[in-house]
């Protein structure tokens, strides 16, 4: 299901990751971040154990640290915003190389660090593995109410169609010598904005119409195949069990 | 025998006033294949759409098989909307799940069928276009040829008495429009095709309709139709420069 249909942050393969249903996958990966995130910042070990824990994943999953490196700089911005809080921060300051640090704010800083980059790992492990179909077959079996995987099914696929027209407009207007250079020669693009706003809404009514020639009632039909096994959803709970007894022990200790 | 399609006397007017229909009868036997010709703005969408009841209400009867078009009963258009098979002009209007199988499944599941039953109707409906290799595919990534081929394929795929196509040549290039000639014309169904495109008419339908103002003011042979310039020129109806169809229709009988 789904070949021929990549996202870029999926990664082809067949591993027992790849092969898992979708829904039980989204689970693990929904509560290992709950886990994650109700953490207290100063259980350094926990950190460590919640990361091994995903470079296991990733192992059995065969993708490789590179790969999700790369993927993982969508975080960057929130990083940069962590390295403002130690200078940024109230209270109790320690001196290191000549900075005058706030202690508060360095823990503020790694919680976000520590926090963002385990949860972005997550999800991105997720996506690896999981074609965008699946993940919004895997919503639907989660009972995610359907307005919302219908709306992910047209955007995933009309966000191609509304892309080329962007595009087609785009290259129209340059061929008429467009050159937008200063800000004052915005309002054309504004005009295209709402050009092809207008194009999308009269795109939605003539595929409401189209769907409704086909008895359309309302539901889209249900995906086919079948639901996650309970040796599926087992397999899959030793993640977030694992770092439940992670988050227990230190905090315990 | 029950014609496939039977309307009398239809009328329509647009909310805004504007009149789309004035009176408009037309009755196809089963498996007959006629165009439905036209300028621009003499009704043709307008009567499309009165098929399968997504417009009604101005007057008049439409029957699909016997069956009238009533859009209060709703197991009725259900029914109706099974056997009147629309393939809009732009297919990516027409195709909106992420795999053409998906796609193709759509209308058969809105009609309750499920599991292996539902994957044979999808075979059977992307083998009779020519597309089953492509079934798993985004129809993002086809050709334009390709998806209009596979909007067919989404209503062949709910067996219906009455395949009606949009503009079906516009946007192909002469490969795909042959290919598609081709494949409409080996499909046991009944065929109404609204187009613009005069010599496909000829080469795919036997008998012709032309609708100008809301009226039928022409149905008869098509070559007889295309012959005579004065009724095409007093519709804006124009053929391709140097077109005879006299001599395509002969050379149309000769070929076959």
């Amino acid at each position: 299901m789904g070949a021929g249909h990549a996202h870029p942050l999926y990664l082809d393969g067949a591993s027992a990751v790849h092969r898992m249903a979708p829904e039980v996958k989204v689970a693990a990966t929904v509560l290992f971040t709950i886990i994650v995130v109700i953490t207290p910042r100063e259980e350094f070990a926990a950190f460590g154990g919640y990361a091994a824990l995903l470079a296991a994943v990733a192992a059995l999953a065969r993708v490789r640290p590179l790969w999700l490196a790369k993927r993982a700089t969508i975080e960057l911005p929130f990083v940069l915003l962590a390295l403002v809080l130690p200078f940024a921060g109230h209270g109790e300051r320690i001196t290191w190389l000549g900075m005058s640090l706030s202690v508060d704010g360095l823990y503020g800083a790694w919680n976000i660090f520590a926090k963002g980059t385990l949860g972005v790992l997550a999800s991105l492990l997720l996506a690896a593995t999981t074609t965008t179909r699946d993940l919004i077959h895997g919503l639907d079996r989660l009972r995610c109410p359907q307005v919302l995987t219908q709306i992910a099914t047209f955007m995933l696929r009309y966000l191609d169609v509304l892309t080329g027209e962007a595009r087609r407009m785009r290259i129209a207007r340059l061929s008429r010598g467009y050159d937008p250079r200063f800000l004052w020669q915005v309002k054309a693009f504004a005009v295209g904005v709402g050009a092809l706003f207008l194009r999308a809404f009269e795109r939605g009514e003539r595929v409401y119409l189209a769907m409704v020639s086909r008895g359309y009632t309302g539901r889209l039909p249900s995906p086919e195949g079948s639901a996650a096994t309970t040796a599926q959803w087992a397999a899959a709970a030793v993640v977030p069990v694992a770092a439940g007894v992670i988050a227990v022990a230190a905090v315990l200790q | 025998m029950t014609p496939s399609l039977q309307v009398k006397g239809l009328h329509y007017s647009y909310p805004d006033g504007n009149v789309a229909l004035h009176g408009v009868d037309l009755t196809i036997a089963p498996g007959e294949r006629v165009a439905l010709l036209g300028p621009n703005g003499a009704g043709k969408t307008t009567l499309v759409l009165h098929l399968n009841g997504i417009l009604s209400g101005g007057g008049g009867e439409v029957r699909v098989g016997g069956l009238p078009v009533d859009p209060a009963d709703r197991a009725g258009i259900a029914e109706i909307r099974r056997r009147v098979g629309i393939v809009f002009q732009d297919p990516d209007d027409q195709l909106f799940m992420p795999t053409v199988a998906e796609d193709v499944g759509f209308g058969p599941a809105n009609l309750g069928l499920r599991g292996a039953e539902l994957q044979a109707r999808v075979e059977e409906a992307l083998t009779a276009v020519g597309m089953l290799e492509y079934r798993d595919r985004t129809p993002h990534h086809l050709s334009f040829g390709q998806r209009r081929r596979v909007a067919v394929a989404t209503v062949l795929a709910m067996r219906p008495e009455i395949l009606v196509l949009d503009e079906p040549s516009s946007n192909l290039d002469p490969a795909s429009r042959r290919e598609l000639s081709e494949i409409l014309r080996g499909l046991p169904v009944t065929v109404l095709m609204v187009t613009h495109d005069l010599p496909y008419a000829l080469e795919l339908c036997a008998r012709s309709v032309i609708l100008d103002q809301g009226r039928v003011v022409a149905d008869g042979p098509t070559v007889d139709l295309l012959a005579d310039a004065d009724l095409l020129s007093r519709h804006r109806l124009e053929l391709p420069y140097g077109f005879d169809p006299t001599l395509a229709a002969a050379q149309l009988a000769g070929g076959r």
